[in-house]
């Protein structure tokens, strides 16, 4: 797309660049400064260099809680964006009563405050007075997710998917709404099958917001944090202990601030490093597809 | 095609079901759910409802959600917006690494700026304000806002702004009264995104405030620990969480489908 050459553009994001340096900048050096140095009280501090970043590199929980997380990101996003995409496909095409209650019904459970959803859950999944526990126990099996690991975790996909794939589907739908009819009528005369009308017309015109709910899931995926904390406090045992949750367990519940700032700072590089390679994806798709 | 409404139908029913026991049960005294398990509640009561709207300590918690929610929206569109019509339209020095570094910023880990943000905000003195939370949720709203936006604007050819300009329109004059109708539902989408991300928010808004701007989602974690589990409350303060986000969903509900399809990203 042509653009002007200009660097008055810098005037413009002037405001967005100042606030968010604010926000981000700043913070990010408290943090730097807090893993390099050992601190006792106001003004008694000792430089350490890279000690807490030896510490927590070997950290064996920290390991387990980074594999857990990528399993769990992995997980989530296999499940929800091929339903997403399934529930996107079967919604009403027209615009009218039907789609207007099909959007607003799915949409609500993104608009529950995140332990807002994991307080509904705990109601849910209880055998004493909630629907799903007492369901399952009335079939002869016991469910509980504050006892087993597996059973937490099947809570948590549960969860999980019940909460986010309405986002995936909104988008997926909205990228749908966006093709226009002639091509359906142009496939409905080459007497093309539903399957090739999907993979040749349908998924390509809805890659650009697949990206945007494929990078969107993975962030709030990866640094889920209010969920299994409400959920299960990260256990039973450390079976949900995730990166975030962990995180907040030395800095705020140890109040070790050295090797938290380390652990941020790694955490942080982590997601950097995932955000670059899904930025690139993002541009070789802009470029590869611009019609 | 029948199949396919009764599998929609299905989802959605399955969808609502954990969204419909919070309300069977916020309709229900504590002694009456303990009780029993019942799907049409019977004895219908709303006394939690009641004891939520008259007791300062839960309705302010509502009434603080929505001042720095509605804050953080407003500052979110009006900084964004000059920022994503300048990365749509021109071409300046470290315009990728800018737009790049902004998004890092919607990905980063609340939890890593839990304490920096705390000792930053008690800095300013702006501890338990609803302006602390509103900028912290700048952070990763803004970014967000632009990104949107960006898409949006791209949408808009260009040569729309080259002949405005050359029909003698001063650049404020044709931003404001010619460029935001043309993509008012971008921002109407944006405006959506934001609001959902600062209600839902909890890590920030929970540490960041104490007593005057505790928000909503926090009085409700306090009361699960303190004064046991009286769950007919808890769910009813759950059920008005969802009411503020469901109005605005029904009303960007047509602008949602149609906003995003004109989007480029």
């Amino acid at each position: 797309m042509k653009k002007w050459q200009d660097n008055k553009g810098w005037l413009f994001i002037l405001p967005v660049f100042l606030i968010v340096a604010f926000s981000a900048i700043v913070p990010l050096m408290t943090v730097v400064n807090y893993s390099i140095q050992d601190i006792f009280g106001p003004g008694q501090r000792v430089f350490v260099g890279t000690e807490w970043f030896k510490e927590v590199l070997t950290d064996q929980r920290l390991h387990e809680a980074l594999w857990r997380q990528l399993l769990f990101s992995g997980l989530v996003l296999l499940i929800e964006m091929p339903l997403g995409i399934g529930i996107a496909l079967l919604m009403p095409a027209k615009k009218g009563f039907a789609a207007s209650v099909c959007l607003v019904t799915l949409a609500l459970p993104l608009l529950i405050p995140w332990n807002v959803i994991g307080t509904i859950w705990i109601i849910f999944t209880r055998p004493d007075i909630g629907l799903m526990g007492a369901t399952i126990n009335a079939l002869g099996l016991t469910f509980d997710h504050t006892a087993s690991g597996l059973h937490a975790w099947i809570t948590l996909m549960l969860m999980e998917v019940w909460h986010w794939t309405p986002l995936v589907a909104l988008l997926a739908y909205a990228g749908l709404q966006s093709i226009p009819p002639a091509y359906y009528q142009a496939a409905k005369i080459d007497g093309a099958s539903s399957w090739s009308i999907f993979r040749y017309i349908q998924l390509p015109k809805m890659r650009g917001v697949l990206t945007i709910a494929l990078l969107l899931r993975f962030m709030d995926s990866f640094l889920i944090y209010a969920e299994p904390f409400v959920l299960t406090g990260g256990g039973p045992g450390n079976t949900t202990t995730f990166l975030s949750i962990y995180l907040v367990k030395i800095a705020v519940g140890q109040f070790d601030l050295g090797p938290a700032g380390a652990f941020s700072l790694i955490y942080f590089l982590i997601v950097l490093l995932f955000c670059y390679l899904f930025y690139q994806a993002l541009l070789n798709v802009g470029g590869g597809e611009e019609s | 095609m029948k199949k396919r409404y009764i599998t929609l139908t299905i989802y959605l029913v399955v969808i609502m079901l954990p969204i419909y026991w919070m309300l069977n049960m916020s309709l229900r005294t504590n002694a009456d759910i303990m009780a029993r398990l019942v799907f049409f509640p019977t004895d219908i009561t709303f006394s939690n409802y009641m004891k939520i709207f008259t007791d300062p300590s839960w309705y302010n918690g509502y009434i603080n959600s929505i001042i720095y929610v509605v804050m953080n929206t407003v500052i979110c569109l009006v900084t964004a917006l000059p920022a994503a019509y300048a990365f749509s339209r021109y071409s300046f020095i470290g315009d990728k690494h800018v737009f790049f570094w902004l998004l890092t910023n919607r990905m980063s880990p609340a939890a890593v700026f839990l304490l920096p943000f705390f000792q930053l905000y008690s800095t300013f003195g702006l501890i338990d304000t609803h302006i602390a939370v509103a900028m912290a949720h700048c952070l990763f709203n803004i970014p967000l806002t632009v990104w949107i936006l960006e898409g949006f604007i791209s949408g808009v050819p260009i040569e729309i702004d080259e002949m405005a300009f050359i029909d003698g329109y001063k650049f404020p004059r044709f931003f404001f009264f010619v460029f935001v109708p043309l993509i008012r539902s971008g921002i109407g989408v944006a405006a959506f995104f934001c609001f959902m991300f600062s209600w839902v928010e909890l890590l920030f808004a929970r540490t960041l405030t104490t007593t005057a701007a505790k928000p909503i989602a926090a009085t409700m974690t306090r009361t699960v620990s303190a004064s046991g589990l009286d769950w007919g409350l808890l769910a009813a303060a759950g059920i008005l969480t969802i009411v503020p986000g469901a109005l605005v969903i029904y009303f960007v509900r047509n602008y949602l489908a149609k906003g995003f399809a004109l989007g480029r990203v």
